[in-house]
């Protein structure tokens, strides 16, 4: 009986990921209002129950995916993966104003080489107070301090030893996870109440799944905002690290 | 018909995709480059065109608004994916480097901001 309810929920895993997404929906948004009386917002809530659930999932299964090592919600997976995730990314430029994107454009640009360097530089200057000394090494966790694409792109292609890749890796998951958490906090102290702030957070952040969870969590009107600059920063993270950055690190050590 | 608007929506997706995989490929990179970014321009051009208008109230524009609005579930759903565990347990260098940086990144978007703003 069990077994089969598993097989028929792996079959039908997108259908039970609507579920369950929704049920945390609901449970987030009664949270809002009963508990933080209005002053969280309720996607902030559902969003950091995700990542708690993912925390707990990932402790108890120890897999990558969070929920979805669960064979029960690999539903979520999908509804979670790449695909669904830049298809409905892609949906919120729908009624976006050119005039907002122009506004912002050079600035905008600008925020994505310039939260790259300082990213890298922040990585680096953490990794040398560790008492790391190879410029390989500090170059990689500077690339994790960017994104968890950036760091272990980075370190193969300077062929560092996987415990420095893994440990980029984890930089750049923190990074993900506090953005999501932290950004709803801190945005009106930081002015992100407008199209041309939220370009620039979206290219001096560049983590992806953080910006966007993050705008989500403040106002979903900023998100393709966000992502439209967030969108470059790992390619430039990726083409920049091992080369240029590493480099200069190199001839500074 | 809201399909068109769902098609219109997916094609955009997959031509910026496919163009950021082409620009990172360029670049020798095996990262996507800007492809959200080019759909989104794609999307917005086309709902935009001269004379035609797509706004949010007709069919075709609810197949595009209802992804839209499915945006915070998908969200939920990727929060609830990732690898929270080895965020928290990946050692104190991982965490004081991924803290600082967005400390870093934060104190820095007011400023660049404010730069954005001036006429």
């Amino acid at each position: 009986m069990m077994e089969r309810l598993f097989r028929f929920a792996g079959d039908n895993g997108l259908l039970v990921a609507f579920v369950f997404v929704g049920a945390i929906m609901v449970l987030a948004y009664w949270l809002s209002r009963r508990v933080a009386r209005g002053k969280v917002h309720g996607s902030a809530i559902a969003i950091a129950l995700g990542l708690l659930l993912a925390f707990w999932a990932g402790a108890d299964t120890g897999g990558k995916n969070g929920v979805a090592d669960y064979p029960l919600l690999a539903g979520i997976g999908v509804l979670g993966g790449n695909m669904f995730r830049d298809f409905a990314i892609v949906a919120t430029a729908f009624g976006v104003r050119m005039e907002d994107l122009r506004k912002a454009g050079l600035v905008g640009a600008l925020s994505v080489p310039i939260g790259v360097v300082l990213s890298f530089a922040v990585g680096a200057a953490v990794a040398l107070a560790f008492g790391l000394t190879d410029p390989a090494e500090i170059t990689t966790i500077g690339a994790g301090a960017a994104t968890y694409i950036v760091g272990p792109v980075t370190g193969a292609s300077l062929g560092v030893s996987s415990r420095i890749i893994s440990l980029s890796i984890a930089a750049g998951l923190v990074k993900a996870v506090l953005v999501m958490v932290a950004t709803p906090l801190v945005a009106r102290r930081i002015g992100l109440d407008n199209p041309a702030s939220a370009m620039v957070y979206g290219g001096l952040m560049g983590t992806t799944s953080g910006v966007t969870g993050g705008l989500a969590a403040t106002d979903p009107k900023l998100v393709p905002y966000g992502a439209m600059t967030s969108t470059f920063y790992t390619g430039l993270g990726c083409l920049l690290g091992p080369s240029l950055i590493y480099l200069v690190i190199r001839a500074v050590l | 018909m809201p399909i068109l608007g769902v098609a219109l929506l997916a094609a955009c997706t997959l031509a910026g995709l496919f163009a950021g995989d082409l620009l990172g490929a360029a670049l020798g990179l095996e990262a996507n480059v800007g492809g959200v970014g080019v759909a989104m321009l794609l999307l917005i051009a086309l709902t935009n065109l001269p004379g035609r208008r797509l706004g949010p109230e007709t069919p075709t524009g609810n197949g595009v608004q209802f992804w839209s609005l499915m945006y915070i579930p998908i969200i939920v759903a990727m929060a609830a994916k990732q690898n929270v565990f080895a965020a928290v347990s990946g050692g104190v260098m991982a965490a004081v480097a991924g803290v600082l940086a967005v400390v870093a990144a934060f104190a820095l978007v007011p400023v660049l901001s404010r730069w954005a703003q001036r006429p």
